[in-house]
């Protein structure tokens, strides 16, 4: 079980390596072009990935976020996921905030899922500013008990 | 493009201890915008995952209480994590001009919208001159 850990361990290290390189990349003007969709610069909104046998299910943190304004597109096993969080309504002058942490706007990411999921079954729940995303295995991809004959 | 994106917040990735207690619990500090409009003050607080039943509001020794706790989670084993999902806490401090009896909330898609009134005598008056 503790060597389970270290690989998962690896593995978020690996990801979060992957990240800083590509951040690092999309600072850089020439890499800032429109033709590679699907790329934000800011890792918004952050993301919880669990798995069952079942399926692989998707948590992101979306407080305030219009519900029609999500969306959720897979392709293989990239996922991207984009949304707006809308600002304050009505009329605010900025000299009239105290404090200003809660950040506004569109946002978009993408990223890696660790198999193929079943792209027509994926379902989207939001819920009290959370998203939801519960994607269904393959059936390759889920485990499978095997029998041992004893000869 | 940089101001149209949402810049992090680095609250609430990191769960940790509340300084001022021993208790064993982790809290998020979450993020909130405080403005002003004519009538009062309004407070707006990020609190992805706590429905009405968790969230704790209270008003002592004008002391402003946020507490939250965060409900809801998806199944399964962690694979991947970049946030904990563990109970939110902050406090203000109120000043007197607030109106605490007034003091109404409202909780929707995660965001806990305040709205702390101006007492009477804070609200901004126009004073007649009469020419005599």
């Amino acid at each position: 079980m503790a060597q389970l850990n270290a690989f998962a361990d690896m593995e978020n290290l690996r990801r979060e390596v992957d990240r800083a390189f590509e951040e690092f990349a999309t600072q850089s003007p020439a890499s800032r072009a429109a033709f590679l969709p699907g790329r934000g610069p800011r890792r918004y909104p952050l993301i919880n990935l669990l798995e069952d046998k079942e399926n692989l299910y998707i948590e992101a943190l979306t407080p305030g976020v219009e519900p029609q304004s999500l969306s959720v597109s897979v392709m293989r096993n990239r996922l991207t996921l984009s949304g707006e969080k809308t600002r304050i309504q009505g009329d605010v002058k900025p000299e009239a905030f105290h404090r200003s942490e809660r950040s506004s706007g569109k946002f978009v990411r993408t990223f890696d899922l660790p198999v193929e999921v079943d792209e027509g079954k994926i379902q989207a729940e939001y819920k009290s500013g959370l998203l939801i995303i519960t994607l269904p295995k393959p059936e390759k991809a889920k485990p499978r008990q095997v029998n041992v004959k004893v000869g | 493009m940089a101001e149209k994106t949402v810049p992090q917040y680095a609250g609430e990735q990191d769960a940790s201890e509340k300084e001022d207690t021993r208790s064993q619990e982790k809290y998020v500090t979450p993020a909130v915008d405080i403005y002003e409009t004519l009538d009062g003050l309004v407070v707006k607080a990020d609190l992805p995952g706590v429905t009405k039943d968790g969230l704790d509001l209270r008003v002592e020794n004008n002391l402003l209480t946020i507490r939250g706790r965060a409900a809801h989670r998806a199944p399964g084993e962690m694979l991947y994590r970049e946030y904990q999902l563990a109970n939110f806490f902050r406090q203000f401090e109120l000043s007197d001009k607030v109106d605490q009896q007034n003091i109404s909330a409202e909780l929707k898609h995660g965001v806990l919208t305040l709205n702390l009134p101006k007492a009477e005598e804070a609200k901004p008056r126009k004073i007649e001159v009469r020419i005599a």
